[in-house]
């Protein structure tokens, strides 16, 4: 990694002096000490701010993040300490012309996946065409059978998608997966924009920064699309399973900028399969279910018997088109990992495009001579769990020991399905502010949030993810990632 | 309003009113014992354990024994403990009550609860109980300035109330049963505890007689901390909430409010004396028990069936 500093003729701001670009795209840096065009407003505003300034400003975020309870708790040693969700100060900015690009590529891939869920669960064509071998699909974890023939509300069954896209180094974005299920995170998004808009308005006002705050009505608006003609005033609910889920945060937020009720899984009782809510008036219809519960957990009678987290009778109640849930039950197979190495065919044999943007090359270890490659040569791989998100079952190659190594590779043997290979990629790097005054890179992503109602709605951004751990390059919040803002710029 | 809801305002408030009920009478407590008198300071103590429900460790001394009773966590009624649970409770409904109530209830959390429970100094105890008073104070006032005073509010009202009518008829049965040798400055410590001492002046004067002091606590009506402004609280909150969810259930509370009101109205002091104070206070705290429980059988636990059949 190249180590140099900015002479000090270029700049008076220290904390910038030691930024070391190394071979990852940075986002701020064309080369040392040359900002991009783009970033242009915030390096300079940050030559001018005393880092004693930014410093405090963190205190004051981090203060008021905590008055909020825009925490999670920490579990172990000193039971129920609760932090903050870890997020940095320095906006990351996207040029216009990039942001377009990303917005048309992730609705062509939303387009197409709905698609082929539709497809999935009805006809089957993809498969019969032999695009998609059937044993992929059936042998998909999140494959729900019980979906099998149900027609969902305007054939969406994914109405919210959080993708997951990293840049190259050669500046490109990618998608690294896509989040079909209950993606989370869209609360720190609109929370870190509050923070910065405090903390920089007259470089916010300068750089032309399209809003986002847009997000939860567009949000309502997608989900009440979804309702069954003929309910006029159809009531939604978003679902939580409880105070104890580590996206608990999100949910009160999200409902409370909806203005709509909240409901946990005994809150809701199905007579004739019809789904109500126990309120203090009695009992209350409810048509439009925004659930942030798994499959898994939704109904006890039609999956897991022993999930206490959703309501008995639920599944046939929507079997028989009395209520709809936003996400539809069983979107996981389109989000698996193995499925997702054939996106770009998905789109091609639904939409006869190409995919607008590019998937990281991904190896099936089901195939046995990938599987043989990558086995003999798993420190140069990132190994995932088609099933998993959350960064959970996953081996990063270059930074695992002999003993991990050897686990993965068993467990690769034991069950190829299950895990996919992928070339470890250096996420692009942003200026992040580190503790003590600093300002050094940081590998970050980008997951911008898809709505799909009556249109598609992408708020400009999203949520970028930082890998807060020097050199790390898991974002995932449940691994030490955190947040920061981020900028699209007006034109 | 979901039913689980409602239930998450009525014990976030319940707790909340506790925690503050219990500052103030440890806060008049402390002051009481700074004096010498008659009565001993076990004597003074057990009123506090009585009325409380607290467990205190009479080998230490009046400012750490008080400090325990703020933040130990293992005394279910400390005050931490109560504080602990109105903010569970809030959590449960975050986005039903205002930012700013739910900003105040986690500060009061976190600084309770980032108290040493071994004083360093004698002081602490005091600064810590006019800590939160005040903090209980700006929380009483965003809840009401910065919520709709819609159904939600009324539970929470209603909570407050129920509360505050059982928190005093325990406090004053435990005052009264253990009151001979009390004197003057034990009645000031009662009605201080209620934050009533001034008001009650402006009534009677400064003449304490223990007879006007029991009417006023249990048949003040205009009195914020008396237990018959409570019963009418709660009768206005029940009304609201039975006007707002349209309800024709609701009979069995209003009787039972209507009751308790009537009662505390028209009894005349000399009456409760002669029979039997603490009698009394039991009938009052038994009321409320069973208001309590019509209240949640109509609103907050309701059979499925009956839903339906309406």
């Amino acid at each position: 990694m190249a180590t140099s500093y900015l002479p000090s003729d270029r700049g008076s701001y220290a904390p910038l002096r030691d930024y070391e670009l190394g071979a990852a795209y940075d986002e701020m840096f064309r080369a040392n000490g040359r900002p991009r065009s783009h970033y242009k407003p915030l390096y300079s505003r940050l030559l001018h701010l005393p880092p004693e300034e930014l410093d405090r400003s963190k205190r004051e975020a981090d203060l008021s993040f905590f008055n909020q309870g825009i925490t999670f708790t920490v579990y172990g040693r000193n039971e129920g300490t609760e932090r903050i969700f870890p997020h940095d100060l320095l906006p990351r900015i996207i040029p216009c012309a990039e942001w377009e690009l990303i917005e048309r590529g992730l609705k062509q891939r939303i387009t197409a996946l709905n698609l082929f869920l539709k497809d999935v669960y009805h006809e089957q064509r993809i498969i019969k065409d032999g695009v998609i071998p059937g044993e992929l699909v059936y042998t998909c974890p999140h494959y729900r059978r019980q979906m099998r023939g149900i027609k969902v509300p305007r054939d969406v069954y994914v109405s919210i998608c959080g993708t997951d896209l990293i840049r190259m180094p050669d500046g490109q974005f990618v998608v690294l997966e896509d989040n079909l299920r209950v993606p989370s995170g869209v609360s720190y998004m609109l929370t870190s924009r509050k923070v910065t808009k405090q903390i920089f308005p007259m470089l916010f006002r300068k750089c032309g920064v399209r809003p986002i705050e847009q997000y939860s009505q567009a949000l309502l608006s997608t989900l009440r699309s979804l309702a069954h003609e003929g309910r006029a005033n159809p009531t939604t609910v978003l679902l939580t399973p409880g105070v104890y889920n580590s996206a608990y945060f999100e949910h009160t937020y999200l409902a409370r900028q909806m203005g709509i009720e909240m409901v946990e899984g005994r809150d809701l009782v199905v007579h004739d399969n019809i789904v109500y809510m126990r309120t203090t008036s009695g009992l209350q219809r409810v048509d439009v279910i925004y659930r942030r519960v798994d499959d898994d957990f939704l109904d006890p009678l039609a999956f897991r018997t022993d999930s206490s987290l959703g309501s008995a009778g639920l599944f046939n109640a929507y079997r028989a088109g009395n209520v709809v849930f936003a996400n539809a039950l069983g979107t996981g197979v389109a989000d698996d990992k193995a499925i997702y190495a054939y996106v770009p065919e998905i789109i091609r044999y639904y939409l006869g495009e190409d995919a607008l943007l590019n998937n990281v090359e991904t190896l099936l270890m089901s195939n046995s001579s990938h599987r043989k490659h990558v086995c003999q040569n798993l420190h140069k791989y990132v190994v995932k769990a088609v099933g998993e998100s959350g960064g959970y079952g996953m081996l990063i190659g270059p930074h695992s020991t002999a003993e991990q190594r050897e686990e993965f590779r068993s467990r690769i043997e034991a069950n190829p399905r299950n895990y996919i290979a992928q070339p470890t990629i250096s996420l692009s790097t942003a200026p992040c502010f580190i503790d003590g005054g600093r300002i050094e890179p940081r590998h970050i992503d980008l997951r911008p949030y898809v709505l799909f109602g009556d249109a598609i709605t992408i708020v400009p951004g999203g949520l970028t993810r930082v890998a807060l751990r020097k050199g790390s390059l898991v974002v995932n919040s449940s691994q030490g990632g955190g947040s920061k803002d981020t900028w699209v710029m007006q034109n | 309003m979901l039913s689980r809801v409602a239930d998450s305002l009525y014990w976030m408030s319940r707790y909340f009113e506790r925690a503050d009920h219990c500052c103030r009478v440890l806060e008049a407590n402390y002051n009481v014992l700074l004096n010498p008198s008659k009565p001993s300071r076990e004597q003074r103590w057990l009123r506090i354990i009585q009325s409380l429900g607290l467990e205190v460790d009479h080998k230490l001394g009046d400012s750490q024994a008080t400090t325990q009773l703020i933040v130990q966590p293992q005394n279910r009624s400390a005050i931490v403990s109560c504080i602990t649970s109105a903010r569970e409770n809030a959590s449960q409904v975050r986005e039903q009550i205002s930012s700013e109530m739910w900003e105040r209830l986690n500060q009061l959390y976190h600084q309770v609860n980032s108290t040493p429970s071994s004083p360093e100094e004698d002081l602490q105890a005091v600064r810590l109980l006019s800590t939160f008073r005040d903090g209980a104070y700006k929380f009483y006032g965003v809840t009401d300035s910065t919520m709709n005073h819609g159904q939600g509010w009324y539970f929470i009202q209603f909570g407050r109330y129920m509360e505050r009518a059982c928190g005093l008829s325990r406090l004053l049965d435990a005052h009264f049963s253990a009151s001979s040798g009390a004197d003057d400055l034990d009645w000031v410590s009662l009605l201080t505890s209620c934050s009533a001492f001034e008001a009650y002046r402006k009534v009677h004067t400064a003449d304490l007689a223990p007879d006007r002091v029991a009417e006023f606590l249990l048949l003040n009506p205009e009195f914020p901390y008396t237990a018959r402004y409570a019963a009418d609280q709660m009768s206005i909150a029940l009304e609201k909430i039975g006007e707002l969810t349209a309800s024709r259930r609701n009979a069995l509370s209003d009787r039972i409010v209507g009751k308790l009101q009537a009662s505390l109205t028209y009894v005349q002091i000399d009456e409760i004396m002669e029979r039997n104070l603490h009698a009394y206070l039991n009938a009052v705290l038994q009321q409320c028990q069973d208001l309590h429980s019509a209240v949640h059988e109509v609103f907050i636990d309701y059979p499925i069936e009956s839903a339906f059949e309406a």
